[in-house]
């Protein structure tokens, strides 16, 4: 169970056409991460899954059923929001038990599946405290109970770790992962965070201006993105991009090369350039290269130890075998 | 800011303020209880000296005093009940988008800058009078005969009146609170299944406790000294005599002011009892 079909799906406010007809299949206990810049609809087709907003045209299927005139709470689905929507005056118990409270299991039932969840959780000791006594990560948890307890067919998360420090959404990042190992349910997870697609995705639908950009592996989509869109927004740092007569020698309108792929060195190398601003990473440094003639800044990745100092003259090789070559119109020439 | 140079000229500054509000407050309360001491007939011989507790058990022992406790705690208490509910629902309505939302909702507030006496006499005369009054002329058309609001229903009448000026006071102010709810939460509860009336019992009216208490605290205290309503209407006939009107009548219509302020004294008193009330009611809400 959770396996959804998106079908010539569009949404409008208006005469905005945020969402143009779009097709995607969400299989069965797949991770499927939405990403995409701020304002690409990528909240806005969760919110279509979860029928809290309408489609303009086109259907949902959940399991094989018809959902598309479903209201949210008939679709078996349950959502953890960015804000964690939290109800306030009631305590973490109550909380995670509301929407069985809402579907009049027995109290026992609601009881047993409050310990279960809270156990797994690691809520235990806080089911007596109202949302206001509990720190982000803790919080983050709370609405995942909420959402765990229904026993969904699939998950939906909207930016579930924007709100927390960077060091708490690595750790939750990782609970999430091994929540859904665990539970083998579809998990949909919208963020504007590649990272976080990257590291948590079976599937990546990388959106932008609501069309689907590309769906593929994240790994898929690191080796062979589809446009320079993709190319640019997977990876960290982001590829560098050259046009002109380097990209010609390739038989291409630009050429992508990531920041991994360049290797440096004081006397060698087919590129050079000098050194602009370095950053120390420890494990690794990324220098920005300028004056290449190539373009305006080339990042590099190099190893933690490698030192060159800010204005150092520097040679670069790129690896051949994994430059990326792109047309005129920005696709991927094979 | 802290230092002790601060703190004194702190203090120096605010020195004026609380020593206004202190005589504001302190005179009159002095005076109350001054007079309230003394046989003083203004018309009858003026300041006739001090009778000790004379006044005290003759405020209490009229036949008219505890009839007007009475009327007192069922009018603040018809009007809480009104606007309380009504303020809700007037609210929920009004944060729904629509056209013309803007005029609706300045068109909802209007009855709050119409003063008291005024709309005590539209009431009176427009709507309430049985002869000419529109309510009359309803009761007409469907073939009843028409009530005699302020005689017959006199007590229903004047909470009604005061109602309708103390509603847009309750809507605005939760109007502004439940624009303040967390659309996400009311999505997150649709999610959990549950539908419309819950989410308002759930959701909704939970956020809205602090506000609400709010409300009744604030129109307590005001409602506890309405006079002009009364005076205008009914003029403490038929059951309509407040602590507040039975006061009045005292001081001047007696001319006994030093029975009237005994009577003010346990106008008093009756507040802070109304306020211990609520306060152990509603006013938990308040903490965060």
């Amino acid at each position: 169970m959770g396996r959804i079909v998106l079908e010539q799906v569009a949404k409008r406010f208006g005469d905005v056409e945020v969402i143009p007809p779009l097709d995607l299949t969400i299989e069965d206990g797949e991770f499927t991460v939405f990403v995409g810049p701020s304002g690409c609809g990528k909240s806005t087709l969760l919110r279509l899954i979860a029928g809290l907003e309408d489609v303009t045209a086109g259907s949902i299927q959940i399991d094989g059923a018809e959902a598309t005139g479903v209201p949210p709470a008939k679709r078996g689905l349950a959502m953890v929001f960015q804000s964690y929507a939290l109800y306030p005056h009631m305590t973490v118990r109550k909380n995670i038990a509301f929407p069985l409270r809402m579907a009049k299991l027995d109290r026992q039932e609601q009881d047993r599946r409050v310990e279960q969840a809270a156990a797994v959780l690691n809520l235990t000791d806080y089911l007596d405290r109202r949302p206001g006594q509990l720190s982000g990560g803790q919080r983050q948890r709370v609405a995942i109970g909420r959402a765990i307890v229904r026993e969904p067919a699939a998950f939906l998360f909207d930016e579930p770790l924007s709100n927390l420090d960077a060091a708490l959404r690595v750790g939750m990042r990782l609970e999430i992962s091994e929540l859904h190992k665990r539970l083998e349910t579809t998990m949909i997870y919208v963020t504007h965070d590649q990272v976080e697609a990257m590291t948590m995705a079976d599937k990546i639908v990388v959106l932008r201006a609501g069309h689907i950009e590309q769906v593929g592996s994240p790994l898929e989509l690191y080796r062979e993105p589809r446009n320079l869109f993709v190319a640019g927004f997977i990876g960290s740092p982001k590829m560098n991009f050259i046009e002109g007569t380097e990209a010609a020698k390739h038989k291409a309108h630009t050429i992508g090369i990531r920041p991994e792929h360049i290797a440096v060195s004081e006397s060698k190398g087919s590129w050079s350039g000098v050194v602009g601003v370095s950053e120390h990473l420890g494990s690794d440094t990324f220098f920005h290269i300028h004056d290449t003639g190539l373009a305006e800044t080339i990042t590099v990745r190099a190893d933690g130890e490698v030192g060159f100092r800010h204005g150092d003259k520097i040679h670069m090789s790129p690896r051949t075998d994994v430059i990326h070559k792109f047309n005129e119109s920005g696709l991927r020439i094979p | 800011m802290a230092t002790q140079h601060s703190r004194s000229a702190a203090r120096l500054m605010m020195a004026p303020a609380v020593i206004l509000l202190l005589g504001w407050m302190l005179i009159p309360l002095t005076m109350t209880l001054w007079f309230s001491f003394r046989k003083f007939l203004p018309l009858r011989g003026g300041d006739l000296g001090w009778v000790g507790f004379d006044n005290y058990t003759r405020f209490v022992s009229s036949s008219s005093f505890w009839p007007s406790v009475q009327a007192t705690l069922l009018i603040v208490g018809g009007v809480l009940v009104i606007t309380v509910v009504l303020g809700v629902l007037l609210a929920l309505l009004l944060d729904q988008p629509m056209w013309g939302q803007g005029v609706v909702r300045i068109l909802v507030i209007a009855p709050f800058f119409v003063m008291p006496t005024v709309s005590a006499l539209v009431w009176k005369n427009m709507f309430m009078d049985p002869v000419n009054g529109l309510l009359a002329h309803l009761w007409k058309a469907f073939g009843a005969a028409p009530i005699e609001w302020l005689s017959q229903a006199s007590l229903t009448s004047i909470v009604i009146i005061v109602s309708w000026q103390w509603l847009p006071f309750a809507t605005l102010i939760l109007l502004t609170a439940i624009q303040s709810l967390d659309s996400e939460q009311l999505e997150a509860a649709e999610m959990d299944g549950a539908p419309v009336l819950k989410r308002f019992w759930f959701i909704i009216l939970p956020h809205l406790s602090r506000a609400i208490t709010v409300v009744i605290l604030i129109q307590t205290i005001f409602l506890l000294s309405i006079f002009a309503e009364i005076f205008v209407t009914t003029q403490g006939s038929f059951g309509t005599k407040t602590l507040t009107y039975l006061i009045f009548q005292r001081v001047l219509e007696s001319q006994n002011v030093g029975l009237g302020s005994a009577g003010g004294v346990y106008a008093i008193i009756l507040a802070n009892i109304v306020a211990l009330f609520l306060m152990r009611i509603v006013g938990r809400n308040l903490d965060a």
